[in-house]
């Protein structure tokens, strides 16, 4: 029962998520969001593996939680290298 | 409950299609991608389907959304607007496959009933008998590994033909020619706090794609799991210490003899079972044991699935990532 | 004593569960109505690494001693660590970027580094 409340918590949230990602004026808004979703997901993974009752899907959580990084450390390196490339080449 | 989840998960699925199609703003469309990916991963954990969930979220989550940014370098970041012309004729068609399908789908059996046919035929025997021929729990790497293993043999050579296929694209030599100068080592090499936490995070990254590679018989898990979670491992290391670095620790020799080597090693395996006797793929003959024989096969077959795909993610990662980034207008985010 | 134990473990489990849910909402809506992008990055962060510890603790609780609390403990330390990296490089990428947090413009006679003029 309570794992019902908080899985429907953490749903909700990620429907806020969504939005900011929908409607964020800049690009790291996006970004944000998206990390944030992320989290939200590792932390769904985990309590619908309680709530269901088979605790060895948490293996999926914690390959979540690991990958999660990867993504948005690629996006702002991706940003960098294009500051780097702007200041390189002014007006190009 | 299930309802509940559903609801939620296939709604934002749909919002976020209907995002990325509109959007003609390429970097906005890839982080949407990203977030269309985790909603399949949660989609099909809640079906119960870990095995395909753990898939979904390592590749997609970790490496296609790298790779994707890797290939915006290359390119404007502003989509062409579409022809205006023969948008009502497309959108009559569309409409009309969707009520078309939507009706189609009032006859289908329900989620889970037994009474369907796809839970007739093969697949009581695969769970009735998974255990005793097998001696493992996990009914999905033993349809995956050993009743489909001719299957998982085609997707693996798919695998490699497409690493193939992008190399041949885009061209990538070994060796550094003049042509394709490697930018001086970038990556977040002046941020010291990435780099000093993602580097307390590669080896537990390389550690956990290991358990899942040889712990995939027993829980959800496998080798083309493995090879996503260690491939991101290294992409990891790539972005924190610059692509230099990251092709100095892995070569792309290595990638390439990892990519062939788990493609041969697969095919080898069902020569060496033709040549004790059984049929091609007949893991049961290789031990006195035909159980433990199925066990062994199995492992060897999944070191080899891990290995070819973690080859080729990396390499198609090395293709787009170590090109000199375009110098056309990124004004447009 | 002995046989309310367990009554105690139950009843903090859920209330610590309940907590990590409340501040994961809060969160959210934290992101939604912050006005500039320094805020949200606030918001979004420290609602995380609230949840984050509140939610595990209490389903390690509710686990008691099984290999799934060994794991649930290793995801709350690889999120712990993660969480704010990321929010320190994005929030570095925007500083970066130029954008000047909406605060600094409020408060009249101080330059944005902060010191006073």
């Amino acid at each position: 029962m309570i794992f019902a409340v908080v899985a429907i918590a953490i749903l909700v949230t990620m429907v806020l998520a969504v939005i900011r990602a929908l409607a964020g004026p800049s690009i790291y808004d996006r970004v944000l969001a998206v990390n944030m979703f992320g989290t939200k997901t590792t932390l769904l993974l985990a309590v619908v593996a309680f709530l269901y009752g088979r605790a060895d899907f948490l293996d999926l959580a914690l390959a979540y939680a690991l990958i999660n990084l990867v993504g948005v450390l690629a996006v702002l390196e991706f940003f960098e290298s294009r500051v780097e490339l702007d200041r390189e080449s002014p007006g190009d | 409950m299930t309802i509940v989840f559903a609801l939620f998960l296939l709604s934002l699925l749909v919002i976020t299609a209907l995002a990325i199609v509109q959007t003609r703003n390429l970097f906005v469309a890839v982080m949407l991608l990203s977030i269309f990916s985790l909603l399949m991963a949660a989609n099909f954990f809640v079906l119960d389907a870990a095995d395909v969930a753990l898939t979904e979220a390592a590749v997609g989550a970790g490496v296609t959304t790298v790779i994707f940014l890797s290939a915006l370098t290359l390119i404007s970041g502003t989509e062409k607007k579409a022809p205006q012309a023969g948008r009502g004729v497309a959108l009559i068609v569309v409409t009309i496959t969707t009520l078309l399908i939507i009706y189609a789908t009032f006859d289908k059996p329900r989620l889970g009933d037994p009474e369907a046919p796809v839970h007739q035929h093969v697949a009581p025997f695969y769970i009735e008998n998974t255990y005793e021929l097998m001696g493992f729990p996990n009914v999905v790497t033993a349809v995956l590994a050993s009743f489909r293993g001719y299957d998982t043999l085609g997707e693996v050579f798919v695998v490699f033909a497409a690493a193939i296929g992008v190399l041949f694209i885009l061209d990538a030599r070994t060796g550094t020619g003049p042509a394709y100068g490697m930018p001086e080592a970038r990556g977040l090499k002046h941020h010291l706090i990435p780099k000093a936490v993602g580097g307390l995070l590669v080896p537990f990254v390389l550690l956990f794609g290991l358990y899942v590679q040889f712990h995939g018989e027993y829980g959800p898990g496998g080798g083309f799991q493995a090879g996503a979670i260690v491939a991101t491992a290294i992409i990891l290391y790539a972005i924190l210490e610059g692509e230099k670095a990251a092709l100095r620790a892995v070569p792309r020799s290595v990638l390439m003899a990892l990519v062939v080597g788990g493609a041969l090693l697969y095919g080898l395996v069902g020569v060496v079972c033709m040549l004790m006797g059984g049929d091609f793929l007949d893991y049961s003959v290789l031990l006195p044991d035909p159980v433990v024989g199925r066990q062994v096969g199995i492992i060897i077959i999944e070191a080899g699935v891990g290995m070819a795909v973690c080859g080729s993610l990396l390499s198609i990662f090395h293709a787009f990532a170590s090109r000199r980034p375009s110098r056309i207008d990124h004004e447009s985010v | 004593m002995t046989e309310v134990f367990p009554l105690v473990i139950d009843f903090l489990s859920r209330s610590l569960m309940l907590i990590g849910a409340l501040s994961v909402l809060i969160g959210g809506i934290g992101v939604l109505r912050m006005p500039d992008i320094y805020s949200r990055i606030h918001a979004a962060s420290l609602t995380d690494t609230m949840g984050t510890i509140a939610l595990f603790s209490g389903l390690m609780l509710e686990a008691g001693f099984a290999l799934a609390t060994f794991k649930l403990f290793a995801i709350m330390v690889f999120l712990l660590l993660t969480g704010p990296t990321a929010t320190y490089a994005l929030a570095n990428a925007v500083l970066e970027s130029g954008s000047v947090p909406a605060a600094a413009k409020l408060s009249d006679g101080d330059d944005f580094k902060g010191e006073t003029k």
